[in-house]
This record gives C-alpha cells, structure tokens and sequence, in this order.
C-alpha cells in the first residue's frame, strides 16, 4: 500500500468515506476526555489560578499551526518532485486550516498575555514569527486565489511554501536564540517535560484531540477541493461543447 | 563572467536606467519615505537619531519593494521571457544576473542616497557609515528574496500589491539583523560585526535560494 493508490482521487475519496466517520468519532472522544480534564482534572496553577487553562486551547493550537505548514511543505515536495495529483489538493486546503490554527493560538495567546504580563501584544521573537506565519498562510491563500488554472496556482504556491518553510525553525527555536518575554520550551525538551503530570496529560490529550480535528477538516476540505475541480472541468467541458454551436445559432441568426 | 551573460546584464542594465528610470525613481521614492517619517513622528532630532537606521532600513525596503514587480513583467510582455526560457542558459544564472542588475539599478543607488538621507536624520558619522555598510549588504538579500515574489506573481495582471505581501514576511529577518546591526554600531550592546555576519550569510542563502526558487516559479509560469 503506497501513497500512490491514491493518486486516483475516486479512490482516495472512497477511503475518505471510509475513515471520516471514525476519525470524527475518535475526535469527538478525545476532546470530549480532553475538555473533562483540562477543565475538573487539572489543578489550577499555584500563580496563574484559573487561567493556566487557556494553555489547553492556545499550545495545541500553536503546534497544529506549525504542523499543518510542516504538511503543506511535504505536500509542496510532492507537488514538485514526484507531481502527485493530490498534493496540491493536500496544500491548498490545508492553509485555511492553518490560518485559522494561527488565528486562535494568537488570540488565545493574547487573552492569555493579559492577566500574565498586563499585556496583550508585545513584539517578542515567538509573537512575530508566529503572526509572519499567520501572514504567509494569508499570503499563500491570496495567491492561490489569484489564479485561475488550479495546477499553476499549486506549482506557484508549493514554490512559495518550501521557501517560506525556512520560517518554522526560527519559530521553534525563537524562544531559545532570543530572551524574550514568552517562556521557553517545557515539554518537548532533550531532558523530558518540566510540566506536572497532573497538567502535562490533559495537554497531550487536547493535542491529539487538535490533531485529530485537523485531519478531520483535511480530509473534508480536501474532498470538496476534489469536487470542486470535478465541478470546474465539467462546466469547463460543457461550456467548449456548447460554445461551437451558440456561436454557429448566432451567425446563422445574423444571417 | 562569459559573453552572453555580461550581454544580458548590460541589456537589463540599460533597460531599467533609461526607459524605467527605475534608479531615480527608487532614491526619490527613499527620499519621500524619509521626509514624511519626521511628520509622523515629530522632528525631535534625539529621537530620530535613534530610530534613524530603522527608518532608512524601512525606506530601503518598501523601495525596494516598489521596483520589484518590473524584475520580470516587462520581459514577459514583450516574450523576451519566453525566449530566455528557450535559450537552454541555465535559468537560475539569469536569474541572478537580472538580479545583479537589477540591484546594480535600483538598490545600489539608495545605498548611495544613504549617507545623504542620514544627514536628514541627525545620524552621527559612525553610524552613518554603519548603516550605508549594512545596506551595502543587506539589500542585495532584498532583491534575491524579491525574485521570488516577482516570479510567482509574473503571470498577473496587478502582481505588485500582493508581491508585497509575499516577500514581506520572507524579507523580516534581514530587516531586523540589518537594523540590529545598525543599531549596536551605535549603542553597542553587542559587537557590531555578529548581527553583521548574520545578515552577510543570509544574503549569501538569499543568492542560493532566491535564483532557485525563482528559476522554478518562471518555468510553471511558462507553460
């Protein structure tokens, strides 16, 4: 079983309608136990009270806005290299996605920032590169838009993609090279997480349920993007069908 | 540099100096920028000394910016695109070389107007000369990240606005390591030549990955 079966997107649509229902069900149980714990199970922080319980939304939020650029620059890859028919298909209806993953890690962030540093912004490493982020996946949409042949608009945008994936480390890694105000890395971390069991579970718990949603709305945007082209080549089809002959009616009418 | 490739930069050269008058154009567009600043800001004289190096840097940008969308729309217009495609030249070289000359017209020029324009800004002479070094080699970076943006955007009929909004956030980080560099020339809270370094190696990447890119967005363009 390669990746390749499903370059047949009829295919590839009958396994969606096989795995969809599944992968909502499993989606809606992990976020039904995520939310149950991060909001009875986890102790409220000793400092931070009630509030600790934004970081459920904002982490899993922030690490599916680096994931979904991390797909979209595999499914560039395989745009350009290998010309899989539904990478671009993949890319393409990720980047809402992830726009929309960025939107509320920054606004969740910026709720969060209030209480904790009497701020909602500041323009710390982590912020910024995230809200450049947030710029490129609108970037990135806008020229998907602005063209109308969707195979260029794939190859264009997979090229701006990779290009812009020289972004995602100089995210991860912002809070280490710059002290800035954000905390550094506490759970991926060479030595082990330095979060509490008690509040590191319901975190991981409310990340596959976020990882989950992801695929989820994956798989949906990306059956109707493959609808959608099936729409375009069928009108594109009836319209150099039927054109011929109302221009041959209208000259016969002239006659 | 081989004949056919000292040909090409000497015909984009002359192209964008005399029918664009893209260099002219560039430095009063720089000029314009750097004269409004002072109205926005006030014409406190400390603190525009301060912020004098991010205020050329931003000028040095946002020109840059304005003169990128020409890189290759007026060579596809008139099919000369097509026929460098054709030439079987390897493209990523004419790329650079339109690049190079394309920096040579427009960015080299506001390299220039630098030192006058710090004058302007109350900029003392170290770190008058600090920031024209700086965009010396900084906007060359500017220019290769540019290509990108004026390849993927070549085959629209108003590419230039969102070309801004490609390459902006592509073209931050030497924007902040070209200002960081200006700026510890000044006030050195680190040694000037580390953010220096920085931005050298990212023009040098910019030369790697932006003729690359670029060559590959031009090609999907041309079918």
């Amino acid at each position: 079983m390669s990746i390749w079966d499903y370059a047949n997107p009829t295919r590839f649509l009958r396994l969606v309608q096989i795995v969809l229902p599944w992968l909502i069900g499993l989606c809606v149980l992990a976020f039904a136990a995520g939310l149950y714990m991060s909001f009875f199970v986890a102790p409220e922080d000793y400092q931070q009270g009630d509030t600790v319980r934004i970081m459920f939304i904002h982490v899993p939020a922030a690490w599916l806005a680096m994931m979904c650029y991390s797909i979209m620059a595999m499914s560039s890859l395989g745009t350009l290299v290998w010309k899989h028919p539904l990478a671009d298909v993949s890319a393409k209806s990720a980047a809402p996605i992830g726009a929309a993953f960025t939107f509320m890690s920054l606004v969740t962030g910026s709720l969060w920032g209030k209480p904790m540093w009497g701020t909602y912004w500041v323009w710390d490493a982590r912020l910024t590169s995230v809200l450049v982020l947030l710029i490129m996946y609108l970037g990135l949409m806008t020229l998907w838009r602005t063209m109308d042949d969707p195979i260029k608009a794939g190859k264009a945008a997979a090229v701006l993609t990779l290009v812009g994936a020289l972004n995602l480390p100089v995210i991860k890694f912002s809070v280490d090279w710059w002290n800035t105000l954000h905390q550094p890395a506490s759970v991926v971390r060479m030595d082990g997480p330095t979060i509490h069991p008690d509040i590191l579970w319901p975190l991981l718990i409310m990340a596959i349920a976020f990882t989950l949603l992801f695929f989820v709305l994956h798989l949906m945007a990306m059956r109707n993007e493959i609808m959608r082209r099936r729409v375009r080549a069928l009108r594109q089809r009836a319209a150099s069908v039927s054109f011929p002959s109302t221009a041959t009616a209208s000259t016969q009418a002239a006659e | 540099m081989s004949s056919w490739a000292m040909a090409l930069f000497q015909r984009d050269l002359r192209l964008s100096v005399r029918i664009g008058g893209s260099a002219l154009v560039g430095v009063l567009f720089f000029l314009a920028v750097v004269t409004v600043i002072p109205f926005g800001v006030g014409p406190d004289l400390n603190l525009l000394a301060r912020i004098g190096p991010a205020i050329l840097w931003i000028g040095a940008l946002l020109a840059t910016l304005l003169g990128l969308d020409r890189l290759f729309q007026a060579d596809r217009e008139d099919g000369t695109l097509d026929l460098m495609l054709m030439a079987g030249r390897p493209l990523e070289l004419v790329v650079l070389i339109k690049c190079l000359a394309h920096w040579v017209a427009t960015g080299l020029p506001l390299v220039v107007a630098a030192p006058l324009l710090s004058i302007f800004l109350n900029i003392d002479p170290v770190a008058m000369g600090a920031v024209t070094l700086t965009l010396l080699v900084g906007t060359p970076a500017l220019t290769l990240i540019g290509a990108i943006g004026a390849s993927l955007t070549v085959s629209l009929r108003r590419g230039g606005l969102l070309l801004a909004v490609l390459v902006v956030p592509l073209a931050i980080p030497v924007l902040i390591f070209g200002v960081s560099a200006a700026d510890a020339a000044i006030h050195d809270p680190v040694p000037f030549m580390t953010p220096f370094l920085i931005l050298c190696s990212l023009s040098l990447i910019a030369a790697v990955i932006g003729p690359i890119a670029a060559a590959l967005a031009l090609r999907f363009a041309g079918d």
